[in-house]
């Protein structure tokens, strides 16, 4: 493709860009260049720095340092608006859209053309359709748009942002809540977006996706960029590794086999057969043993989390069935899965997590005392024992427990949150990411205590984006892409390398 | 696991149980302070515009005066208020409480009207008249609830349905008319009294009791709080949300239900128009005043009976005061609007922050 020509000249150019929020470093130093009629992935894990990016091009945020540079001249743009103005638009993954508006007054809200000083619907209507039209869309415009599909509402929104800048587009997780055929029309919309010229800066989780689209590939990893490559010419396997910032032929992490349960017999803790979700995850098997520890590895996005809230009964399983040593139930609440002794530490903390204007006290005993029922209050003096003890157990940092929980840090939320299941003592524990955002010395305690969980018979199944940690702990990997269980390495098979391979592998 | 619940409620040796603190019931900056402020200044405004406010006299066995009057009207809006403060700690709120009213002194005065015709059915003896109305609050407490929590309609939506219909339905009971009674027992409730203070403080003060024992010599209160401070993670924490959204409703419908045979009690009527009209507002506020956040979390059941009783003293004061009537209603938005002022922090340290530079001219001219 002649596009990706580098002799062209540049549509946007961005140099030395920098940005930093409260002492540390949310984007260093990136550069990154966009050419007419390309599409350019921008890739990286959580805390990459894509967002921050995107924000800064975008007005959001103002840079610290750096150039921003549009057709070769400095811009400055002081937010969305005027980015807009300049000519860069942004669609997100939510959609900034009227649902109750219809199709044509969303694409002209706020421009509708006008007939004799009057807002023109008929006139409206027309332009609405020919746009559409550009891309191969046919619907009726007078519909609302929340008639129509989250695709055709992303694409309605996609052709409004182009149809006011018409010259950078930036897509943010546009195809997350799409299924395969809306995938398809939209990248239809995007090539001929291409065709005219347009500069498209796509960020997505979907790997498969972005070699089917893109044309090249700028990646990102703690805040730096750390590669650029045309999308033909990158292989998965190298993709990954920069994004994870492993090299493939390192040998670490020869897996300690000291979380072994002493008592020898592993006997199944639970075994689910067949559980899938239209959209969430594709059928999968999983069997976890009492003292065992399963991590679960993949990139963001792979389905992980989403597995996890199956198992744990937040999002029903259409199919399938579970099994707790060997009696067949039904998981289709978190209470029914506590009841049979399962217990979740989300992923986002803050909102599936904490009750932040509870104390640590509250926090610890909350899940035991719904478990035992409104009517057999845990005695005070009983509430405090368990807090304190915890407190001390996990080393929590806080003067008491009386203070509110939302005012501790990171690591130490985390650490209630684990004390909280701790003290219901279950017999099945999932961690979603379970060490993330947490300072160096409570992520090697948090690790110690999950070790020492399984070595007292517990199912453990951890969540995690950092490879050497699941391969320090687990017994068994379950390696997942694009919302499918790829494959489970067991015993030796587990290395950093072997779980790369395995998420690369076409 | 039944091995270690019960571990787990077994006494703790070391000292005696207690299940809650004091401290713990005016926690959090100092509200519960401003709040009993807000009353007493409230109070001797009162007795500024009428030197007798504070008076109490014995009458015929019974205690009259000013203040008296005060804690006699407020026992409906405390009632009300003991419900709706569950109810918001939930992110909920009950706009229905002043309907429910009218349809259980409709209840009640329907039924009693018939044993004062002389029925002898056993359901309409005075006693069972009353529980049949407590019940009927019940149930439209639990309609809310399953709007509310089965089916996750907004709450100032869903309640506002039995608001705008429960008026009609209690007009459908009377069959449009406003029943009077003679029954003793009835009357009692609204106009009776124990060593010369009225009945309906007794009525207040032991629902705000046994309420308060229900929520905080168990779990409910810490769910309660729980659920509103944080819906989705109390619910994958194994909380039943659902269950404790029902559960805030019905007792606020009971709350209404006891409030509407007081007020029944007191006018020995029921107009299914005027009775408890505008009382959902007086509650909201009075919850407002005591503390609890319209976003939920945190609750005080004794503060918000403290807010009441700023509502009603303020309504007396303003009744008994030369004020033109026409006046009162803005005075007393305006008092209301200086309570809330005086807990809000914000207000506090913009206050702060004005009196600065003044404070600073003081200091360069010592």
């Amino acid at each position: 493709m002649s596009v990706n020509e580098p002799k062209q000249p540049a549509l946007l150019e961005v140099r030395g860009l920098t940005k930093t929020f409260t002492a540390t470093p949310a984007l260093s130093e990136v550069d990154f260049t966009l050419y007419p009629g390309e599409v350019h992935a921008l890739l990286g894990e959580n805390g990459a720095g894509k967002s921050t990016l995107i924000k800064l091009i975008t007005g959001i945020y103002k840079r610290d340092a750096g150039t921003i540079h549009l057709n070769g001249k400095a811009i400055e743009p002081h937010n969305p608006r005027h980015a807009q103005e300049l000519g860069i638009s942004a669609v997100y993954q939510e959609i900034n859209l009227i649902p109750t508006l219809s199709v044509a007054e969303n694409l002209f809200v706020g421009r509708q053309p006008r007939f004799l000083g009057m807002v023109s619907m008929q006139l409206t209507n027309q332009k609405a359709r020919t746009l559409l039209k550009a891309f191969n869309i046919d619907i009726d415009v007078t519909r609302d748009l929340s008639a129509y599909s989250i695709a055709i509402q992303q694409i309605v929104a996609i052709v409004r942002g182009v149809d006011l800048s018409a010259k950078i587009l930036i897509l943010d997780e546009p195809t997350s809540s799409l299924d395969r055929h809306e995938v398809e029309t939209l990248f239809s919309v995007i090539r001929s977006l291409k065709e005219r010229g347009i500069g498209i800066l796509l960020i997505t989780h979907f790997l498969d996706q972005v070699y089917e689209i893109s044309d090249r590939i700028t990646v990102l990893r703690n805040g730096r960029k750390v590669g650029e490559h045309l999308t033909k010419e990158l292989s998965r396997a190298k993709l990954i590794s920069e994004m994870l910032g492993r090299e493939f032929t390192e040998t670490l992490g020869k897996r300690n086999s000291q979380n072994d349960t002493e008592s020898g017999e592993h006997t199944t803790f639970l075994d689910i057969k067949g559980f899938a979700k239209r959209g969430v995850i594709e059928p999968f098997d999983l069997e976890i043993k009492k003292g065992e520890i399963v991590g679960l590895a993949g990139l963001l996005g792979s389905g992980r989390t989403e597995l996890g809230h199956l198992v744990f009964g937040i999002n029903r399983s259409e199919q399938g069935e579970a099994f707790v040593e060997g009696k067949k139930i039904r998981l289709n609440s978190p209470r029914k899965a506590i009841r049979y002794g399962f217990g979740l530490c989300p992923e986002d903390r803050k909102v599936e997590g904490l009750v932040a204007d509870l104390t640590v006290r509250e926090n610890i005993i909350l899940a035991l005392q719904a478990k035992m029922g409104w009517y057999r209050h845990i005695p005070y003096k009983r509430q405090e024992q368990f807090a304190n003890e915890m407190i001390e157990a996990l080393h929590i940092a806080t003067p008491d427990a009386e203070k509110p929980v939302g005012q501790l840090s990171g690591g130490n939320q985390q650490k209630v949150i684990l004390a909280r299941w701790l003290v219901s003592n279950p017999d099945f524990l999932i961690l979603d990411e379970p060490t993330r955002g947490i300072d160096v010395g409570a992520h090697a305690e948090i690790i110690n205590i999950i070790k020492r969980l399984a070595k007292e018979g517990k199912a453990m199944m951890v969540i995690s984006s950092e490879l050497a940690e699941i391969v320090d702990y687990s017994d068994r990997v379950v390696v997942l892409r694009d919302r499918k269980k790829l494959t489970e390495l067991t015993g030796d098979e587990i290395s950093e390398d072997a779980i790369m391979q395995a998420i690369a592998e076409k | 696991m039944v091995e270690m619940e019960k571990q787990v409620l077994a006494p703790v040796n070391e000292h005696k149980v207690p299940n809650f603190r004091w401290s713990n019931i005016f926690r959090g900056d100092n509200r519960a302070l401003w709040t009993l402020l807000a009353l007493i200044i409230i109070l001797i405004v009162d007795r500024m515009v009428s030197p007798t406010f504070f008076t109490i006299r014995m009458v015929n066995g019974r205690l009259t005066g000013s203040l008296i009057n005060t804690l006699d009207g407020a026992a409906p809006i405390i009632l009300l208020s003991i419900g709706m403060t569950l109810v918001i700690a939930t992110k909920g709120v009950d706009l229905s409480v002043g309907a429910v009213m009218a349809i259980c002194a409709a209840v009640a005065a329907v039924l009693i009207n018939r044993h004062e015709a002389g029925s002898d059915n056993i359901l309409y003896y005075p006693g069972f008249v009353i529980l049949i109305a407590i019940l009927a609050g019940a149930l439209c407490g639990l309609w809310n609830g399953i709007l509310v929590a089965l089916f996750d309609i907004q709450p100032i939506i869903a309640t506002l349905i039995l608001m705008v219909a429960g008026r009609g339905i209690a007009q459908m009971i009377t069959e449009g008319q406003s029943p009077t009674f003679t029954d003793e027992t009835l009357a009692y409730i609204g106009q009776g009294t124990i060593f010369g203070m009225p009945f309906p403080v007794y009525v207040a003060g032991i629902a705000l009791v046994v309420v308060f024992l229900l929520v905080r010599r168990t779990a409910l209160g810490l769910l309660i709080e729980s659920v509103g401070i944080n819906s989705k993670a109390s619910h994958y924490t194994g909380v039943n949300a659902a269950s404790i959204k029902l559960f805030v409703y019905i007792i606020s419908g009971i709350c209404a239900a006891i409030a509407g045979l007081v007020v029944a009690g007191e006018n020995t009527y029921a107009d299914p128009h005027t009775a408890g009209q505008w009382s959902e507002l007086d509650a909201i506020v009075a919850v407002v005043i005591g503390g609890t956040l319209l976003s939920g979390g945190r609750f005080n059941l004794l503060l918000s009976a403290v807010g009441a009783l700023i509502i009603q003293s303020l309504r007396i004061g303003l009744y008994i005061s030369d004020l033109h009537p026409n006046a009162n209603l803005v005075v007393k938005a305006i008092v209301i609007l200086l309570v809330l002022l005086l807990q809000s922090k914000e207000f506090k340290q913009t206050i702060g922050r004005l009196f600065k530079p003044i404070l600073k001219l003081k200091a360069i001219f010592k």
